[in-house]
């Protein structure tokens, strides 16, 4: 399996994603082999999920394996490489660097997947990702010729070069796992090289994963790939941590919480949630927005609370992660996620998870298997303002989507979503050895 | 000797419109959409049906008769939209041969939340029937065959019915036959008419059921099964919506051509025959006691009162709004006393029902709102608005009433 991001080392969904469906495989019994085109720092070891990181294994073998129960069958398998989502060059370029310290400080041993003369070769053209990710295409190759392995299954369009070559060099089918798209991320102004990434990926791939109808609407409509071809495979998840939920705060002030909790860029349509906030504001008052996240719209967005006159009632807590995520969510009465484009969307899940009900754009994928939801188009800022009082005016219509809510979300399961990806590399096999 | 007693269920609501919080005018019902609707089923079921009826009526010779039980809502949709059904429900009346019955004018849930409200509509309802077609209601059937035995000690004492109509819901029967004439446990005249669901739904429901072993229906095989109560039973109640011909079950379904044909099918048995409720208590004793300490319906398989009372949504809004019930009597107002009736229609709690929801059941068919969240939000906002021209008519009447003192004194 080819990553992109996986806990601690996360940025948004697709860490999180990949979590919950390897740790699912795993326990169908799946041999994972993760690769990750990442040079692992460990910035902060104190998660659950503890690896062992080239530099402190000193035998240079980039492998190293998940002590957490569950992820038995899974081996981890880094390919030395910056690679990192959102990296600006001037992060990258250091990166490479200390990198190449590294690697010369276990010159001489048995070196890895990847072999000094490559990095050395290498290291110096200019540091832009996408070369990078081309680079970490032709390790991955290197990588297929020595594990044993039936399918390659690749997450988003990183990770898809490294796939299409993998696949070519060992001759195995490709499974190519759409989280989100071009379209998603960057509306109609798309990068081109991504987009073009991302198109062949899915057009060499044997089979194409998409995480929602909606988005393979997108993968059919506007990539051109037979329907046959495209699978749909929801997203789950994890029951966790809401044993401890019951003692809620205390909630002394009379002030209801309404929580945009995402990355604050054009996808997620954060004007859109201001927009409604001041419509709230017009009809009640002991309301506050709480703005969680943060995105290349965060400063814009400020600048539009101020400009609405709603700036007082709006509170900005930037990224939260853990813990504070999980004391947002307690206080919160009401989960907003007015997303221009979602192909899934796991946060709303989360919420309901943590006792929160939600309130989801109709454009969203995870639309499609929430029902105990309130919904509206992004677009549509009077209903969702609408809706919102209705939430923090009415009681027994919290108690409703809170109960119902949480019951339905307890059916999604990353198990049923491994499942489904069993089947389709069964398929694949099959059909491969027929051939 | 079984006798044939139909009854049919006649019913529209009035849907509301989508209204916000932001809304501020009283335009509460979608007209368009309600219009609509009228007219569609209208074309659909209720003019080819009272054709049909009307025609048996005729050919029969009076010894084919059925019962409808309209609502005041629906009458007052049908005069303004689709006045051409009015004239056929009247030609019905005309043949004697159709009995009307009586239930609350707003189809609504009154009687479990206050019985002046309760008793208001049905008199209502029955003055509107009798200004309509020429008869006095005999017979009570309370919405959706809600029914327990404080329901009949209401309807005995108001001292103007001979029978009640109910489910014979199993619970409430415990392996006796719906096909006799029962009583409540308290003294008085009134006696029970119980729904044969299984012979009813067969028509209802599975008419159209390839699936069902027994599809497809004819008229021959339905009155063979009626012929066997023969014996053991007096009567076989058949109550369903009449919306059953053409709108639930559709004309290319056949349905039409069964109804044409059974009267002859039934009555090929010397001892059958047809009776509408009245003639049927008339004809025949109470044979034993029903039993009904808990409310039941006639609604789902539960066949109780959690299609319109299972969550808390739906019992706050029920709650809201009768709360609501003095405040807009003392108004005087009668456009608002005429709104909060038509809230009351219990349509519009079943919207709120979360119990089918998640499984994308047949009932979403009937329902207008995209989940029954939205459908609690647009009528808490209408609630909200209702409340407030409450406050502000007493207001303005106490404020009119000071205004004539001053000018009095001075």
């Amino acid at each position: 399996m080819l990553g992109w991001e996986f806990p601690p080392f996360i940025s948004g969904g697709l860490g999180t994603a990949c979590y919950g469906l390897t740790k699912a495989m795993s326990k169908l019994g799946l041999d994972v082999t993760f690769v990750l085109p990442r040079a692992i720092q460990m910035e902060n070891p104190s998660t659950c999920v503890k690896m062992r990181t080239p530099a402190d294994v000193n035998d240079g073998k980039t492998e190293w394996e998940i002590c957490e129960e569950g992820l038995r069958n899974i081996k981890f398998k880094a390919i030395d490489s910056a690679l990192r989502p959102y990296a600006t060059s001037e992060t990258y370029r250091h990166e490479v660097e200390e990198m190449i310290r590294n690697k010369q400080k276990l010159c001489g041993m048995d070196g890895g997947v990847v072999g000094m003369e490559e990095i050395g070769s290498q290291a110096h053209y200019s540091g832009d990702m996408y070369t990078e990710v081309h680079r970490y295409a032709a390790s991955a190759v290197k990588l297929a010729m020595q594990e044993d392995f039936d399918v390659i299954h690749a997450h988003d369009w990183m990770t898809y070069p490294a796939g299409i070559a993998a696949a070519a060099a060992s001759g195995k089918p490709l499974v190519v796992h759409v989280h989100s798209t071009e379209f998603d991320r960057s509306g109609e102004h798309v990068n081109q090289m991504i987009y073009d990434i991302e198109r062949a990926g899915m057009h060499a791939a044997d089979k194409v994963i998409a995480v929602s109808y909606l988005t393979r609407n997108i993968i059919l409509s506007r990539y051109g790939v037979p329907g046959d071809k495209v699978e749909v495979v929801y997203n789950g998840i994890e029951r966790n941590g809401n044993g401890f939920g019951c003692g809620k705060m205390d909630i002394t002030r009379d002030e209801k919480i309404v929580l945009f909790l995402g990355r604050i860029t054009m996808q997620k349509g954060p004007e859109y949630f201001l927009g409604a906030a001041k419509k709230v504001l017009e009809i009640m008052d002991n309301v506050k927005f709480v703005m969680a996240g943060s995105g290349d719209m965060m400063r814009r967005t400020i600048e539009l609370a101020a400009e609405l006159g709603i700036g007082s009632k709006i509170l900005f807590t930037g990224f939260l992660r853990g813990e504070d995520v999980r004391k947002v969510y307690e206080r919160a009465d009401l989960y907003v996620m007015p997303s221009v484009s979602e192909p899934f969307g796991i946060a709303p899940l989360e919420a309901l998870n943590h006792d929160v009900p939600v309130l989801i754009s109709k454009q969203s994928g995870v639309s499609e298997v929430l029902t105990h939801v309130l919904k509206a188009d992004f677009w549509d800022v009077n209903e969702i303002a609408n809706k919102i009082i209705a939430v923090l005016k009415y009681p027994p219509l919290q108690m409703t989507l809170k109960e119902h809510g949480n019951f339905e979300v307890r059916k999604l399961k990353w198990e049923d979503a491994a499942e489904k990806c069993r089947q389709i590399y069964l398929q694949l096999i099959e059909r491969a050895v027929c051939v | 000797m079984p006798s044939v007693c139909f009854y049919f269920q006649v019913h529209q609501p009035y849907r509301l419109r989508h209204y916000t919080v932001f809304d501020e005018d009283h335009r509460y019902f979608d007209t368009f959409k309600n219009r609509a609707i009228c007219q569609k089923v209208a074309n659909k079921c209720y003019l080819p049906t009272n054709r049909l009826i009307l025609e048996l009526i005729k050919r029969y010779e009076g010894k084919f008769r059925v019962a409808y039980s309209i609502t005041g809502v629906l009458l007052e949709q049908l005069a303004e939209y689709a006045p051409e059904v009015m004239s056929t429900f009247d030609a019905l009346a005309r043949t004697g041969c159709v009995e009307f019955l009586a239930e609350t004018y707003y189809h609504s849930l009154s009687f479990l939340y206050s019985r002046d409200e309760f008793k208001e509509q049905i008199i209502k309802h029955m003055d509107t029937i009798e200004h309509l077609f020429g008869q006095r209601p005999r017979i009570f059937r309370n919405t959706e065959l809600i029914y327990s035995n404080e329901l009949s000690e209401a309807i005995e004492q108001m001292g103007i019915f001979d029978g009640v109509i109910t489910e014979g819901a199993d619970k409430i029967l415990g392996g006796r036959s719906p096909n006799f004439i029962y009583r409540p446990p308290q003294e008085g005249k009134v006696k029970l008419l119980l729904k044969n669901y299984a012979l009813s739904d067969d028509i209802a429901f599975r008419f159209s059921n390839r699936g069902w072993c027994e599809w497809p229906l004819m008229a021959e095989k339905f009155s063979h099964w009626v012929n066997r109560v023969n014996g053991n039973g007096y009567v076989v109640n058949l109550f369903m919506d009449y919306e059953t011909f053409g709108e639930h079950q559709w004309e290319d379904t056949g349905i039409f051509d069964f109804m044409r044909q059974l009267p002859d099918e039934i009555m090929k048995h010397p001892d059958n025959n047809f009776k509408t409720p009245s003639e049927v208590i008339k004809s025949y004793p109470a044979t034993d006691v029903v039993n009904v300490p808990a409310l039941i319906s006639w609604a789902d398989t539960e066949r109780d009162l959690s299609a319109w009372l299972g969550n808390a949504m739906q019992s706050n809004a029920l709650h809201e709004l009768y709360r609501l019930e003095q405040r807009v009597k003392k108004t005087g107002d009668s456009s608002l006393l005429s709104d909060w009736r038509k809230m009351q229609s219990s349509d519009h709690f079943y919207y709120m029902c979360t119990k089918w929801f998640s499984d994308g059941d047949v009932h979403k068919y009937f329902n207008p709102y995209d989940s029954p969240y939205d459908s609690y939000i647009n009528f808490m906002n209408v609630m909200g608005n209702l409340e407030k021209r409450c406050g502000k008519s007493h207001q303005g009447r106490q404020r009119a009433v000071k205004q004539l003192k001053a000018e009095v004194n001075s």
